[in-house]
């Protein structure tokens, strides 16, 4: 191979790997064309056109969003303060305590990873309507809170911590759940904030179960909120559409341009099993 | 004193398991029994109570066209989703694992669509198909002259549109273990392939990719999984229409349990559902694992 062909080579590999990209961020660059254009801009392409944030105040005049963005707010650190509690206990339970029907216990957490509680709607519906929580935010975080991905994913990161470090802290008099909360929780860290990423991002993008259990402006999370208000047929600009999805995604859009590398890396690390 | 300490562990790892698994039991594997239970009952209506009836859930279900049709749809739509996107990840990350000029730019430009919500970016594309003055229109127009064509609204295109979104959405959630898996990869095997005078192609298809067997098989587990979970987009881009053309199973079950309000049929659909996706679940792993190469 001489120097020129390994060129040739690269380049076209550049060339390529740009083409897909531009390809794959088209979408959301044509949304933020639209949503800072007038809505006769919305499908023919100006360089000169002028700019306008009117849109996003008619999006956010023509629906609750505020009520949406709280009620998501809400509740993803409901879910994940549940899911750092639950998971903290029962991957503890898991990477250093001795007990029949570990094994079976284990397995049925990890059926969890095949069976989401998305797909259990009916039933999961029913018992909603049992409690009493139909249209209400815990109705749509409960089935969620015990995360077999997320007891799997502790277990892991505690079973790798030495066993040395937590006999010295009994030795030192702490309890059980004092080593766990002095040594294991600050060591595992980086594992609590990759998950929370992931759980926040997947959770805020919740879709099929919120549009079940919720039907009132009070509960609703944004993503059912901007499919209710994108569905509305009553000559709805395209323009408004694309400032009312913008918004909607914003929050996590901007958060992961700046946490972009723990972003990636915390999904590459939830990848390692 | 062992004895004692036994015991102690005994109660301390059921007690630490016990809020875990009282959430679990609940939302997941008791619903999954009951759904089975519900599936041999009739939907209760007012106050005419369920009533056992047996296997006339399961014999309507196979005499039930549009089940089939779903079925069909859906398997369609996990032959056409998985090994697209799948191979595209790969290729992405095959690119942003080099040194590549801007390459902190292109990752980030293939892992935004991750981030997004599915519900959200649907209504882009949405627009992308409108017929007349959408994207597509406006390209194949300007470039072949193309008439309009209602994408999602053709039984024809319908499920190959909802396609196109889903690998686009995918792609790059993959990509991001296959970079792990890269980077795992140690140069020095590259690098004694190079020196035997091993072109790109035969270092990629000899090393790199058998030691990518392991993620393949948990990428594509999870492909499989989300093939049939992924319904979001369908609400906005065509609601399982035309005639049922892009209605996935779970979407279907959603429409028999919440629009009809038919729940023993839902609770037989999800069975299907549930052993369908064990069935593949294990049909994978056990395909898999003979070519797999552990460390």
């Amino acid at each position: 191979m001489t120097g020129a062909g390994l060129d040739l080579d690269k380049l076209l590999n550049t060339l390529a790997a740009w083409a897909l990209a531009l390809l794959w961020v088209l979408p959301l660059a044509y949304a933020v064309w639209t949503a800072f254009h007038p809505a006769a801009y919305e499908a023919r392409f100006d360089l000169f056109a002028p700019l306008t944030l009117e849109n996003f105040s008619k999006a956010w005049e023509a629906a609750p969003f505020a009520r949406y963005f709280l009620n998501t707010f809400l509740l993803v650190s409901m879910i994940l303060a549940g899911q750092f509690f639950l998971c903290t206990l029962a991957a503890f339970a898991f990477a250093r305590f001795q007990f029949p029907g570990r094994t079976i216990l284990f397995t049925l957490v990890l059926l969890q990873l095949l069976v989401m509680p998305d797909i259990l709607m009916v039933e999961n519906y029913q018992t909603m309507r049992l409690l009493n929580l139909v249209d209400t935010i815990p109705a749509i975080a409960l089935p969620y809170i015990a995360s077999g991905f997320g007891i799997f994913l502790l277990r892991q990161t505690f079973m790798t911590i030495p066993r040395e470090l937590d006999e010295a802290a009994r030795i030192e008099g702490a309890s059980f759940l004092g080593v766990l909360w002095k040594v294991y929780i600050p060591l595992a860290k980086p594992t609590y904030l990759a998950y929370g990423l992931v759980s926040v991002s997947h959770h805020w993008n919740n879709f099929l179960w919120p549009l079940i259990v919720t039907n009132s402006v009070d509960t609703r999370p944004v993503t059912v909120g901007l499919s209710i208000f994108s569905a509305i047929d009553s000559g709805i600009e395209w323009s408004v559409i694309n400032a009312a999805t913008l918004m909607t995604s914003g929050p996590l859009l901007i958060a992961f341009l700046l946490f972009q590398r723990q972003f990636v890396q915390s999904f590459m690390r939830a990848g390692i099993k | 004193m062992r004895d004692l300490t036994l015991k102690r562990d005994w109660i301390y790892g059921w007690l630490l398991l016990l809020p875990a698994l009282v959430f679990l039991f609940a939302f997941t594997h008791i619903p999954a029994v009951t759904t089975f239970l519900n599936s041999f009952f009739s939907t209760p209506r007012g106050r005419r109570p369920a009533k056992f009836i047996g296997i006339d859930n399961y014999e309507r279900m196979i005499g039930d066209p549009v089940f089939w049709k779903v079925l069909w749809k859906n398997l369609w739509y996990a032959l056409g989703t998985i090994p697209l996107s799948v191979g595209l990840a790969i290729v992405m990350a095959l690119w942003v694992n080099e040194k590549l000029a801007g390459r902190s730019f292109v990752r980030m430009a293939y892992f935004t669509p991750t981030v997004l919500p599915l519900i959200a970016v649907a209504n882009i594309w949405m627009f992308f198909y409108t017929p007349g003055f959408g994207l597509f229109d406006q390209i194949t127009g300007a470039l072949f002259g193309w008439p309009a064509s209602n994408y999602l609204g053709n039984p024809d295109t319908a499920l190959n549109a909802i396609i196109v979104v889903t690998i686009w959405k995918e792609a790059g959630f993959f990509m991001i273990f296959y970079l792990a898996a890269l980077q795992a990869i140690p140069v020095s095997l590259k690098e004694a392939a190079q020196i035997e005078g091993a072109g790109r192609w035969t270092i990629f298809w000899r090393i790199t990719f058998p030691l990518l067997m392991p993620t393949t098989l948990f990428v594509c587990v999870n492909a499989v999984i989300n093939s049939f979970r992924l319904v979001d987009h369908i609400f906005i881009l065509t609601d399982g229409g035309p005639d049922n053309a892009s209605a996935l199973l779970l979407f279907y079950i959603y429409e028999v349990a919440f629009r009809f309000w038919e729940t023993a049929y839902g609770a037989t659909l999800t069975v299907a559902l549930l052993v369908l996706l064990s069935l593949l679940a294990i049909g994978q792993f056990f395909f898999f694992d003979r070519k797999v190469h552990y460390k």
